[in-house]
């Protein structure tokens, strides 16, 4: 059994005329202690995805549809305060931006005690003892004396650094990671993964790493789901699908990584944008932009099948072509 | 920390400077202070010994300077309508001001924070729609009418409460207070809702602004996702955020209540600084004018001075960082 199960789960944010749909029937599972990445473009849904496992989506978006189970227990339809104690306890979460992520009243010594305190029966001098300890551990140089600091003492990267001790603190067995290095140098990047990684690797503690950079999961994640308009079009191992995307638009996002060495005028690129959310086509959202679209994908939606060792949702790998076929055919 | 306050204090003796400047020339451009005080049949003699014993004659540079001394020593001369110390009448009439102007924003901040709160909190619940529509009434009714329409219904109607005065007092030293005794409290409520409705109604949408911005905020999403309780989140995380912006607006406040008491003492005929200044204004009595333009600007910029001191403690990016990393 899979650490977290993502079941065919729907989000929805209703506006004035009708639903938008940012998350469209995604499954996908994390094992316990792997790295899956979630990578995609903005808009993909891959942020919509994070926050609906931790049970956090903006108001006025809900989940309209299908299950998460996290140790085989569905987390979906549960409480605000039993969803409460799931986040920071069971599921940690670092976001984006470590500029904006800390409170800037409180020192960080504070932050993470009360977090702790939050999900915890330390004392509240243990629980400094163990705060001082996760700075130390996240590589907060001086870390006794910057635990009274201020964020805004704090550089971007340490500051980041402080957010992944926040987020590990109690001892989480599944961490979302959205973005945790967008907003960051490139030289503090890899500092920031290799982190990451050390730290679940020696608590055993799983990563759902979202981002939109391919380089990041190439170097990271043991398994990589692609996502677009709201779904997921390619899941496999990372090597695999690095080596030989199957579906059109991961192998267009694979031309499009510049890579030294390779003498090219011109970076390839997918010509086109994503659809927005209220102009989601029918059939396969990717028809537009694809090279090989045919009939039968602008008028059905592919959906995930096994091909060889990854999973793609184009009917190019599909038997249900020729079906289609044989299906008008007696009509 | 030193160096900011001492900015601070020059910039205050600056602006206290000017308005001494402007309170001095009251003297010297609205009408002959000799005319306001002796009568038709003084002499012309007369009229120029008082002059010289004014000092009237000194160099201008020497009058305001006199002038700036004696206020710092909180002398204002005498009243030319009641032959007494400007700054004893002042001094009697200070603590039912401030009495009043205390208790309305007292009164307005413990009403208008938790309903600033609320309404931003629960912005949807019908309740909050009630105080979202009676606050615009608040901020728009000019505050006689309110002092009117309270007068009419819980002094007139119901006769619940006395529609003027101070009710009883009891003196300590100069200090008279009404808040001791029974008919003194009853006294203060209808003054001070009239007063304090104002900011009442100002602090509560501030607040509620304040919250929704707050609760946006990357932090407090970050907040949750720690699993920290609601509660803690709410009023630990983005309360606190939220009142940074209210402690200003209280504190300008707070000064504009002193001076704007002018109209709730007259409509409720209380006996303070207020009534005193505009029975000053229709007898042309300008040391007292002026005294009052000088205390009122006193008050305000001593507030602002405090208010800035307070950022300072409450907001942690302003206070010196020479240890910190660069960047951010």
């Amino acid at each position: 059994m899979a650490l977290l199960e993502v079941d065919r789960l729907r989000v929805e944010f209703p506006t004035r005329r009708r639903a938008l749909v940012a998350v469209d029937d995604v499954s996908l599972t994390v094992e316990a202690g792997e790295v899956l990445g979630v990578v995609g473009e903005s808009g993909a849904g891959k942020s919509v995805t994070g926050a609906a496992i931790i049970g956090l989506i903006e108001p006025p978006g809900r989940v309209a549809g299908g299950e998460i189970r996290f140790d085989g227990r569905r987390i979906d339809h549960l409480s605000d305060e039993e969803k409460r104690r799931i986040r920071g306890k069971e599921i940690g979460s670092v976001f984006q931006d470590p500029l904006t992520s800390l409170n800037p009243l409180f020192t960080v010594g504070q932050q993470l005690v009360e977090t702790i305190l939050a999900h915890s029966d330390r004392s509240a001098d243990d629980a400094r003892r163990h705060a001082l300890r996760l700075l130390e551990d996240v590589g907060i140089p001086a870390a006794a004396h910057r635990i009274d600091s201020y964020p805004h003492e704090f550089s971007g990267g340490m500051r980041q650094r402080v957010v992944i001790a926040l987020a590990v603190c109690a001892g989480p067995r599944l961490i979302i990671a959205d973005e945790p290095t967008t907003a960051l140098d490139v030289s503090i990047q890899a500092q920031i993964i290799t982190l990451l990684k050390r730290l679940c690797r020696e608590q055993g503690t799983a990563i759902m790493l979202i981002t939109h950079d391919m380089g990041v999961i190439a170097e990271t994640a043991d398994r990589v789901a692609v996502m677009y308009a709201g779904r997921i079009v390619e899941v496999g191992q990372v090597r695999q699908i690095l080596r030989a995307p199957t579906h059109p638009y991961t192998t267009g996002l694979m031309d499009s990584i510049p890579r030294l060495g390779r003498d090219d005028a011109d970076l390839a690129q997918i010509d086109g944008a994503m659809p927005r959310l209220h102009e989601i086509p029918d059939g396969c959202a990717f028809h537009s932009r694809c090279p090989h679209a045919f009939d039968l994908c602008r008028r059905r939606r592919p959906v995930l099948r096994t091909t060889g060792e990854t999973a793609a949702a184009c009917f190019l790998f599909d038997q249900e072509r020729s079906d289609d076929r044989r299906h008008r055919n007696s009509r | 920390m030193l160096a900011f306050i001492l900015k601070r204090l020059t910039q205050s003796l600056l602006v206290m400077f000017f308005v001494a400047l402007i309170a001095f020339s009251m003297f010297q451009f609205v009408g002959d202070p000799v005319h306001q005080m002796v009568g038709i049949e003084t002499t012309l003699e007369e009229r120029e010994e008082l002059r010289e014993a004014l000092g009237l004659h000194d160099p201008i540079l020497v009058q305001f300077s006199r002038f700036v001394l004696d206020a710092v020593t909180f002398d204002f001369g005498i009243s030319y309508q009641h032959k007494k110390p400007v700054a004893d009448m002042i001094l009697s009439r200070m603590p039912a001001t401030l009495e009043l102007a205390v208790f309305s924003a007292l009164l307005a901040l413990a009403l208008g924070i938790p309903m600033g709160v609320y309404t931003g909190l629960r912005r949807n619940t019908l309740l909050a729609h009630v105080l979202m529509t009676v606050s615009l009434a608040g901020v728009s009714l000019p505050t006689f009418l309110i002092g009117i329409l309270l007068i009419f219904v819980f002094a007139v109607m119901l006769g619940w409460l006395p529609s003027f005065g101070r009710g009883e007092v009891i003196d300590f030293g100069w200090w008279s207070t009404g808040l001791l005794t029974g008919a003194g409290l009853k006294a203060l409520i209808l003054p001070s809702i009239t007063l304090g409705l104002f900011q009442m109604t100002l602090i509560m949408r501030l607040v509620r602004s304040e919250m929704l911005e707050v609760l946006r905020t990357d932090y407090i999403k970050f907040a949750r996702a720690r699993g920290l309780p609601e509660y803690v989140v709410n009023f630990r995380h983005a309360l606190k955020n939220a009142l940074i912006p209210v402690i200003t607006v209280t504190g300008l406040q707070l000064g504009s209540i002193i001076a704007f008491a002018i109209i709730t003492e007259t409509v409720f005929q209380w006996p303070g600084m207020g009534l005193l200044f505009l029975q000053s204004i229709q007898t042309v009595d300008i040391p007292i004018m002026s005294a009052y333009l000088i205390l009122i600007a006193f008050v305000v910029v001593a507030i602002n001075l405090v208010v800035d001191i307070l950022y300072y403690v409450i907001d942690p990016r302003l206070r010196a960082t020479r240890n910190a990393d660069p960047g951010a």
